[in-house]
């Protein structure tokens, strides 16, 4: 097992490092010179030879890139050239309220999905079974923007029950906080409950054709112990890892919930940036988000272990 | 595919109401499109201070827009970004991951663990994430919207074509023409590729769903098609600062999205279960 591990732990590093080169490649997409691109409009002649001399522009890609990885490994991001503060900090200033979102949307989707699959498996070809299945098609084809702005005309335009925009920290008041997360917590787990309803419900419907759940229920154990000891146990392995990639549809899915529920997290950052042109800034927090998004995955990999006792053999 | 396959796939798909729903109501869509100039009761970017923010009506169906424009001919008009941002995104992911998967699935070794190392590493930026990044350096603007989906999603291509080439290269079929002396180059293309198109397709289909989702998110950000010209996302996007005002500007757009991708999605799901040789 511990060799497997630290395979798999060695298997990220080249992972990480072409992430870092694909992130790096961005810029060369950049059409002309992009110190004259980041001077504005004025494109005075000091501040681009500032500009070049700074991003090292004047030097081979190669040279250019092994600046840049250098300072990435020492945790420099760069600069943002509109606020002149470290991208790192920018990124853990924003940190905790995307953290948080993202939290409340995994929970939201555990709740709704995993009870939904199964209760979809057990009861299949049942009226249960077909109104899960229409929930796991709205949940995939409802733009989570859309889903928000019904849900802010609903709760609060006409009912008045929930904030319709805004961020309150939970330091301040906590249930001003979670007022304030309600909505988006839900739009953006909704599209991942489908997912998860989705996997629950197939991993469910494999397991329990399996021989050791006849034999439980051959035992005479009732059925809610056979579902949720014997059944789920072994169905949560599969969940967990195609769970994990989900974390991708959140960290997307942020972007776009922060965008309608004016949330200043990590979907805010980004788009400031794209907009004002901080592709130091925008590369920092694509490079952060796929770092994230792989050890995320290499954690599920991890909870593998846990949840499967055969694989600690 | 062969003939007597595609016919099986279809008299499969016919025992499926909802994928044929799903198939009507996508062509019915791809009508829209064509014919918006002849069914669209108005210019879409015509405005007229005159109707701003007003209620759907008989004289505007869905109501109009903070300019006054006519929503209806706006969301018909919205259908052709939608669609054309859903197929050729999906035709350039298929253009860049197809040739690349066959690649590394045929030809495998040193050449198949770069190409899959550097798949791993777009798979590891979320999809949208990286569409963003992509047409934040592109530019705004529908085309490279398009072109930021298609070489985002690409990787997933690349992926599924590769696993489905390992899978075939081994078949006695593929060992026969080997035998008698094809050259490389046909046995991928002649009698390789015919045999992967299934699940490719099945897989294009829900990427349809998926890039058409995207298109309107970018749009939705002001990535993607850019004003006056109508977007289903960028009327979103406009339709969320008069929510309380006029409700209408955020229905029917959001509707459209819904109902496409619905359909796209249906159309998929019933196109696997059709293909799907287990179900054979």
């Amino acid at each position: 097992m511990t060799s497997y591990l630290v395979k798999r732990l060695l298997s990220v590093l080249p992972t990480l490092l072409l992430v870092s080169m694909l992130i790096f490649g961005l810029q060369q997409l950049l059409p002309g010179d992009p110190a004259k691109i980041l001077a504005g409009e004025e494109q005075d002649p000091n501040v681009v030879a500032y500009l070049t001399a700074k991003l090292h522009l004047d030097e081979p890609l190669p040279v250019r890139y092994g600046y840049w990885i250098a300072g990435v490994v020492q945790g420099d991001l760069g600069e943002s050239v509109r606020t002149q503060l470290p991208v790192l900090s920018l990124i853990l200033q924003k940190l905790p309220v995307t953290a948080e979102l993202a939290f409340l949307a995994m929970c939201v989707a555990i709740v709704i999905g995993i009870p939904a699959g199964i209760a979809s498996a057990v009861g299949r070809g049942t009226v249960w079974d077909y109104a899960a299945n229409v929930f796991a098609l709205w949940g995939l084809s409802t733009p989570n923007f859309w889903l928000g702005i019904l849900m802010i005309m609903l709760f609060s335009v006409h009912l008045g029950w929930l904030p319709a925009s805004g961020f309150v920290s939970p330091k301040e008041d906590l249930l001003g906080n979670l007022a304030s997360m309600a909505m988006p917590a839900f739009v953006l787990g909704n599209a991942i409950a489908a997912v998860l309803m989705r996997h629950t419900r197939s991993a469910m419907l494999q397991v329990m054709q399996s021989d050791y759940v006849r034999t439980a229920r051959a035992k005479g154990l009732d059925e809610r112990t056979v579902i949720l000891k014997h059944a789920l146990r072994n169905a949560l392995t599969p969940i967990i890892t195609l769970g994990a990639l989900e974390f991708g549809t959140l960290l997307s899915g942020a972007v776009l919930t922060e965008q309608v529920f004016t949330i200043p997290g990590f979907g805010k950052l980004i788009l400031d940036a794209v907009f004002n042109r901080d592709y130091a800034v925008v590369q920092g927090v694509v490079l952060f988000t796929a770092t994230t998004y792989i050890m995320l995955n290499l954690m599920a990999d991890m909870a593998y272990f846990w949840v499967n006792p055969r694989l600690r053999k | 595919m062969s003939q007597s396959l595609s016919y099986t796939a279809w008299l499969r798909l016919q025992r499926r109401p909802s994928a044929l729903i799903g198939l009507a109501v996508v062509i019915a869509f791809i009508l829209m499109a064509i014919f918006a100039p002849y069914i669209s009761p108005q210019d879409p970017i015509a405005t007229s201070w005159g109707a701003i923010r007003k209620a759907p009506s008989a004289a505007h169906w869905f109501g109009t827009d903070e300019i006054g424009r006519d929503v209806l001919s706006r969301v018909i008009w919205g259908t052709q970004a939608s669609l054309m941002a859903g197929v050729i995104s999906v035709s350039i992911s298929l253009l860049i991951g197809v040739p690349i998967g066959l690649l590394a699935g045929f030809v495998g070794g040193a050449v198949d663990a770069i190409i899959s190392r550097i798949t791993d590493a777009f798979l590891a930026c979320p999809f949208l994430i990286l569409a963003i990044a992509l047409a934040a350096f592109l530019g705004p603007s529908l085309t490279n919207a398009m072109v930021a989906i298609g070489i985002s999603a690409a990787p997933i291509f690349v992926r599924l074509t590769r696993g489905q080439v390992i899978q075939i290269k081994v078949e006695d079929y593929v060992e026969a023409a080997r035998s008698v002396g094809n050259p490389p180059w046909r046995i991928a293309l002649v009698h390789i590729l015919p045999n992967i198109l299934p699940p490719l397709l099945v897989q294009a289909t829900l990427a349809i769903a998926a890039a058409v989702i995207a298109e309107a998110s970018l749009s939705f950000l002001g990535l993607g098609q850019q004003p006056p010209a109508p977007s289903w996302g960028s009327m979103l996007n406009t339709a969320k600062n008069y929510i309380e005002q006029a409700p209408w500007m955020a229905i029917w757009p959001g509707i459209s999205i819904f109902l496409l991708v619905l359909s796209f999605n249906l159309f998929g799901d019933g196109l696997r279960d059709a293909l799907d040789p287990r179900q054979r």
